[in-house]
């Protein structure tokens, strides 16, 4: 195993959680962020409170880079726009029809031993893996 | 403090610890999807932290009426597993073999100031409008 990271993702996943906690208690809401990107995007209820959640997942990282982080962070992204296109699409699609992405059914409902997202959660891990084992058979990302 | 102030502080929490992680690298993430060669199995551990955060306060909290902000309780409802779930999972999952971005890491990916990151977002903003539309 290359690249094998356990304690920085272990770190991260740990604060991940400390904000889905204070989140939830504070707002009685649930931190799926693709729940909260639709309802940004055109939602009644809460629109501006959930913006700004968007606008503190850009600021954060933004912090990091310039006061936290001791070497530049790694960002590798495919630029085929016959990836990103469709692939964008199908993130937000699939999400909303399946009622949640990793942070909402993977971390939030697996949290709160809901068994739909114990069951979504192995589904799009288990597609996810599927189809880049079926684009490395065509050469992209080997 | 507010709903407001409280959500963009949540929100910058994670996207620290999105970064921290590794989830706001794409290569990162098709490495732990990449099952079959070089198995990157970190992402257990983000995933793992995460819950085992979290889950014991959602079971401490698990008869709070109202939040600390006073705001009403709505947790989802119990639901059978649908066409909808398993169908929207998949899609789901396609996108982020595709890519390595899932909704979290791919707005905290704008502050890499990668113009290709707005257009992975306006094509999830575009699937999100269409789901919205066309299926209730």
């Amino acid at each position: 195993m290359n690249n094998f990271t356990p304690f920085s993702a272990l770190l991260g996943g740990i604060i991940i959680g400390l904000s889905v906690v204070f989140y939830f208690y504070s707002t009685g809401r649930l931190a799926g962020i693709s729940g909260i990107f639709e309802n940004a995007m055109s939602g009644t209820s809460k629109r501006l409170s959930n913006l700004a959640f968007l606008l503190g997942l850009v600021i954060g990282p933004l912090i990091y880079f310039n006061f936290i982080a001791s070497t530049p962070v790694a960002f590798n992204i495919t630029h085929s726009y016959l990836l990103i296109i469709p692939g964008g699409f199908l993130v937000g699609f699939g999400t909303r029809l399946g009622g949640g992405c990793t942070s909402g059914h993977g971390i939030c409902g697996i949290g709160r031993l809901s068994v739909n997202s114990i069951i979504a959660t192995g589904i799009f891990v288990a597609v996810g893996m599927v189809t880049v084992t079926i684009l490395q058979q065509f050469g992209v990302y080997l | 403090m507010n709903d407001k102030s409280i959500s963009l502080l949540c929100g910058i929490i994670f996207g620290i610890g999105l970064v921290i992680s590794g989830m706001t690298n794409p290569e990162k993430v098709i490495g732990f999807l990449s099952i079959a060669h070089n198995w990157d199995a970190s992402l257990i551990f983000v995933m793992g932290g995460a819950v085992i955060t979290a889950g014991p306060f959602f079971y401490f909290f698990r008869n709070k009426e109202f939040s600390a902000l006073g705001d009403k309780i709505n947790l989802p409802a119990k639901q059978n597993i649908d066409k909808k779930l398993i169908l929207g999972s998949s899609l789901f999952g396609v996108g982020w073999g595709l890519v390595g971005l899932c909704p979290g890491p791919a707005i905290s990916a704008l502050a890499t100031f990668d113009p290709i990151t707005v257009v992975f977002l306006l094509s999830m903003a575009a699937g999100v409008l269409v789901k919205k539309n066309t299926i209730k």
